[in-house]
């Protein structure tokens, strides 16, 4: 029963290409309708459609416009030039994984001593809880502003931005997971004398190493948000962020959701890596596949 | 039990203390010689507080001393800067760290107290990250003005608190226009359909399989990038910005919403087949309510997104208000008092629709068991 998941998606991703389709004729037909009455022009119905599905900037790109001008963007052009998504892509990538890095870093560090000072744990947790319920995000702009100001631009700006939003996630993450070890565990280790960091190296990390790699997936999609809503302010240099930033100047529907999909494909790989590379160290250590 | 035992932040709060002595005056500047009379007291009180928690006093009385010193030593260093702003020497710094020192000690002792009354031991879980949260205030505020961080970079609190104050009216409409009309709306709506489409994938099981996966990928991807697309679609006033929250929180509240539905245990599916009911009855008196749990989950997560989406998508186009909108001109315009008043109002904004919805949740499933704290 677990592999017939295939047909299902595939059947609703094709509902969603056709009432793209759908959506593509009607967003576009006034605009096309309006055009052809200034021209004098009477096309006939299918024509028409063809003319709804090749503007150069239609409210609702057809989704063929949208793989052709990725396709042409990706491939067809060298990874230096300005117009390459390949290029922006990895400047966006770049940030993410700074940003994830330090991140995941500072979480590390922050859940450690939270579960080792008891003062910690009381007054710095429950600002960290609190911290998730405040829209982080619209710090963005002014960081890159500000650090700007003191001559700080480049990848550091969005990086913290980065940093910033997926520190949080680790820090819960691994909080739980360093104290999932069962208390018979722990009691164990007790009688075996073992000291405050016997038992963190040996118990308490292996056990939270499953919970690391969860949060990190959910950490790595927040560090790319925080890339390129990191590249908004900068006055669209490059990146996905300021190339989403330039077709909403010049309303090129194309290139943005383009963007957008070079975007997704971004957050899928790396989600996807992490998700691998938890396995393989779960694995590693001698987890069984579940 | 009259001992002298000093904690390790007593002990290295006098060592601050004589190295601040040695390394006097705290400040230039002619306003801060006359208030040099502050700084000695600022000194004694960390003196006292020192002392008195290491003579072995009760430990509610250490509390109290080691509030009254840290917090009136914190008061004396920051009233005494004033005019001297910048021009803070090494003695300043040392008598911050001796008094934030205390108050870690402080917050030690108040974490280790065993409290009788289950009134009392709740207060004390507020009070303790109360303290931690001013003491990051008062360090903001005396690092920036004693070592004269230009105000570019960061302004103390008590600057952005003028602000605030003195800016009510165009912060008020900024929250009328963003949160009161771009979020409610967009949250009401993206959640509704959200929970419609996960009531619908759970009764067809085609559905299901298909639109899990997909739920599932788009989670991960940034969603947040379509702003621009809705700005273009539906103009420049709120109602694109409802769009965007409306698609940011669909996809959260279905995954919830499909997961909490397959939480009723068999066993109790089979006892509301034993009495006949039918698939709506059983939909709504028992799955849903098994569910609560899940979908006010989901709720908690969208709180948040929702203010992050309509707060970005401003920077893409807007009509001249706005929380967004604000942010992005005003670090434009170098004044950052009013983006960090901004930025504090969203917080507040965002807190406040959390904890709403969670005592709607303390409410609705008083039953779960993470409530009862059984």
């Amino acid at each position: 029963m677990r592999g017939g998941k295939a047909i299902p998606v595939l059947t609703i991703l094709a509902g969603i290409v056709l009432a793209w389709y759908v959506g593509t004729y009607f967003m576009n037909a006034p605009f096309q309708r309006g055009l052809n009455d200034r021209r004098g022009a009477t096309p006939t119905f299918s024509e028409f459609v063809g003319q709804t599905m090749s503007q150069p900037k239609p409210t609702l790109p057809a989704p063929h416009q949208v793989a052709v001008n990725f396709f042409e963007n990706t491939f067809q052009r060298k990874v230096t030039s300005g117009q390459s998504l390949v290029y922006h892509s990895w400047v966006t990538l770049s940030s993410t994984l700074l940003g994830f890095l330090f991140g995941t870093v500072l979480g590390i560090v922050i859940a450690v001593g939270i579960v080792h000072v008891l003062a910690l744990d009381r007054s710095l947790m429950p600002w960290i809880i609190a911290s998730q319920t405040i829209p982080i995000l619209a710090l963005a702009p002014m960081i890159v502003v500000v650090l700007a100001a003191v001559g700080l631009t480049g990848l550091i700006p969005k990086a913290l931005i980065s940093t910033y939003l997926s520190f949080f996630p680790v820090a819960v993450g691994m909080v739980k997971g360093l104290r999932s070890p069962e208390s018979s565990h722990l009691d164990l280790m007790h009688t075996y004398n073992a000291s405050r960091s016997d038992v963190f190296w040996k118990l308490r990390l292996p056990a939270s190493v499953p919970f690391l790699f969860a949060s990190m997936k959910v950490a790595v999609a927040a560090s790319l948000v925080g890339a390129i809503v990191g590249e908004l302010p900068t006055g669209a240099v490059a990146g996905i962020g300021a190339k989403l930033l330039s077709g909403s100047y010049y309303s090129q529907t194309i290139e943005i959701f383009s963007a957008l999909i070079a975007g997704s494909i971004v957050a899928v790989v790396l989600v996807t890596t992490v998700g691998l590379v938890g396995r393989m160290t779960e694995r590693a250590m001698g987890a069984r596949p579940a | 039990m009259n001992t002298f035992r000093p904690s390790w932040q007593a002990i290295l709060c006098v060592l601050a203390i004589i190295g601040a002595l040695f390394t006097l005056p705290a400040a230039g500047g002619e306003a801060a010689i006359a208030d040099s009379d502050n700084l000695l007291v600022a000194l004694a009180l960390l003196f006292i507080g020192a002392a008195g928690s290491s003579i072995g006093l009760a430990a509610g009385v250490v509390a109290l001393l080691l509030f009254i010193t840290a917090h009136g030593a914190a008061w004396m260093l920051v009233t005494g800067i004033a005019g001297g702003e910048g021009t803070a020497g090494l003695s300043y710094f040392l008598m911050l760290t001796g008094a934030w020192l205390l108050a870690w000690r402080l917050v030690s002792v108040l974490s280790g107290l065993k409290l009788p009354h289950k009134a009392l031991a709740f207060g004390m879980r507020l009070l303790v990250p109360a303290i931690f949260g001013v003491w990051i205030l008062i360090l903001w505020e005396a690092i920036v003005r004693g070592a004269g961080v230009p105000f570019i970079l960061l302004p103390p609190p008590s600057a952005i608190a003028a602000r605030m104050a003195s800016s009510v009216p165009v912060l008020a409409a900024d929250v009328s226009q963003t949160i009161f009309k771009a979020v409610l709306v967009g949250y009401v709506m993206g959640c509704t359909a959200g929970f419609v489409a996960a009531v619908l994938a759970d009764r067809f099981l085609f559905l299901r399989r298909g639109l899990l996966p997909i739920g599932n990928m788009v989670s991960a991807l940034p969603i947040i990038g379509i702003a621009p697309i809705m700005v273009m679609w539906f103009g420049f006033d709120w109602p694109s910005k409802a769009a965007v929250v409306v698609v940011m929180t669909f996809f959260p509240m279905l995954v919830n919403t499909v997961a909490g539905l397959a939480a009723s245990g068999s066993m109790e599916r089979d006892l509301m087949r034993t009495y006949a009911s039918s698939y709506w009855q059983t939909l709504f008196k028992l799955r849903l309510p098994a569910a609560a749990p899940f979908i006010f989950n989901a709720l908690k997560i969208n709180s948040t997104l929702a203010l992050i989406g309509a707060i970005v998508a401003e920077f893409f186009g807007t009509p001249i208000v706005g929380m967004g909108f604000r942010i992005s001109t005003e670090v434009g315009r170098m004044n950052v008092d009013m983006v960090w008043a901004e930025i504090a109002v969203a917080a507040l904004a965002g807190s406040v629709f959390y904890g709403v919805i969670a005592l709607i949740e303390r409410g609705v499933t008083f039953w779960h068991p993470s409530i009862r704290g059984g």
